[in-house]
């Protein structure tokens, strides 16, 4: 139980913050709780199935097949793959990276899951048809064709400035995740 | 077994996924589109590119809404350049959800990538901005 509070602390503590604004300012307090509500329902509805896919992912998919596809020396492959597998998806970003401690777990290589993670968060393809309906199809193919580069681009700095320890330390805390 | 794992996972995040989404809601009833639109419009220039930027940082709104939302904010008299660059830091930067992040990824990771990705987002607006006005 102690451990628990622990653990909650942080949102207690905002929670409590919350309330005491909506007792000083009523409007803005209901308009906060609303929103957050909204996006209780949001996280309902998004989280569980990816968890529930992550768990069959991570017993059905075996690490082999992952390293073969996405691993070390998968090359272009495993780039073109990562950049599709993240715009396919849908939700939002912070949906990608419980898959990405999965895609640790399975061996695929540190710069394809970082593609992985830049192509969830900008050029999922439900959105891009999203984009192109309400900003026009030239803001939205322009957005897309300096992305894809960006993403690979971020991608490989970060790969570059992580050392391989640290790298080695995600993946071992990836392991341990569902513990 | 595929269950009890998926759960387990999910757990293990709960506290983080808690806060970020009572921060999203107070943030958002704080900032309105038109509030939004009177510091990012089409001649605040770089300054309101930078400001956009922020906004897009410190925001989370999911896509479907961003996007009729920034619709109705060039309407009102936002600039390409600022919207390209709210755009970009909404999607790639996540401020809020830098918690959960850093659970994933540790403190140092998260804090690059979401610096990149920032700085990238002036990229977007660059280019957004040329060819726009094209």
């Amino acid at each position: 139980m102690k451990k628990l509070l622990k653990r909650y602390r942080v949102f207690l503590i905002v929670l409590g913050a919350m309330l005491i604004l909506t007792i000083v300012n009523v409007e803005l307090g209901v308009k906060a709780f609303s929103v957050t509500g909204y996006s209780l329902k949001e996280m309902i509805l998004v989280i569980p199935p990816i968890f529930v896919l992550l768990g069959l992912l991570d017993i059905w998919v075996p690490r082999e097949t992952m390293i073969k596809y996405m691993g070390e020396g998968s090359g272009l492959k495993g780039i073109i793959l990562a950049i599709f597998i993240g715009s396919a998806a849908a939700g939002p970003l912070y949906g990608a990276f419980p898959i990405a401690a999965v895609f640790m777990k399975k061996g695929v290589k540190f710069s394809n899951i970082m593609i992985f993670i830049g192509a969830w968060s900008t050029t999922k393809i439900p959105m891009f048809l999203f984009e192109v309906a309400s900003m026009g199809t030239i803001f939205a193919v322009t957005r897309l064709l300096i992305d894809i580069p960006g993403i690979i681009i971020i991608a490989f700095i970060l790969s570059a400035v992580m050392t391989d320890d640290e790298v080695k330390k995600l993946y071992e805390n990836a392991e341990h995740f569902d513990d | 077994m595929a269950l009890k794992k998926a759960w387990k996972a999910f757990e293990n995040i709960m506290p983080e996924f808690l806060v970020v989404i009572l921060l999203v809601g107070l943030l958002l009833a704080i900032m309105n589109p038109e509030m939004i639109s009177s510091i990012i419009g089409d001649k605040s220039g770089w300054f309101g590119v930078i400001l956009a930027a922020v906004i897009g940082s410190i925001t989370l709104i999911p896509g479907f809404v961003a996007f009729p939302m920034t619709a109705l904010l060039l309407d009102g008299g936002a600039g390409y350049m600022q919207i390209g660059a709210f755009i970009s830091a909404l999607m790639m930067v996540g401020i809020v959800t830098m918690p959960v992040e850093i659970k994933y990824f540790g403190k140092k990771l998260t804090i690059i990538r979401n610096v990149l990705a920032f700085l990238f987002s002036f990229v977007v607006a660059f280019v957004i901005g040329m060819v726009m006005s094209l």
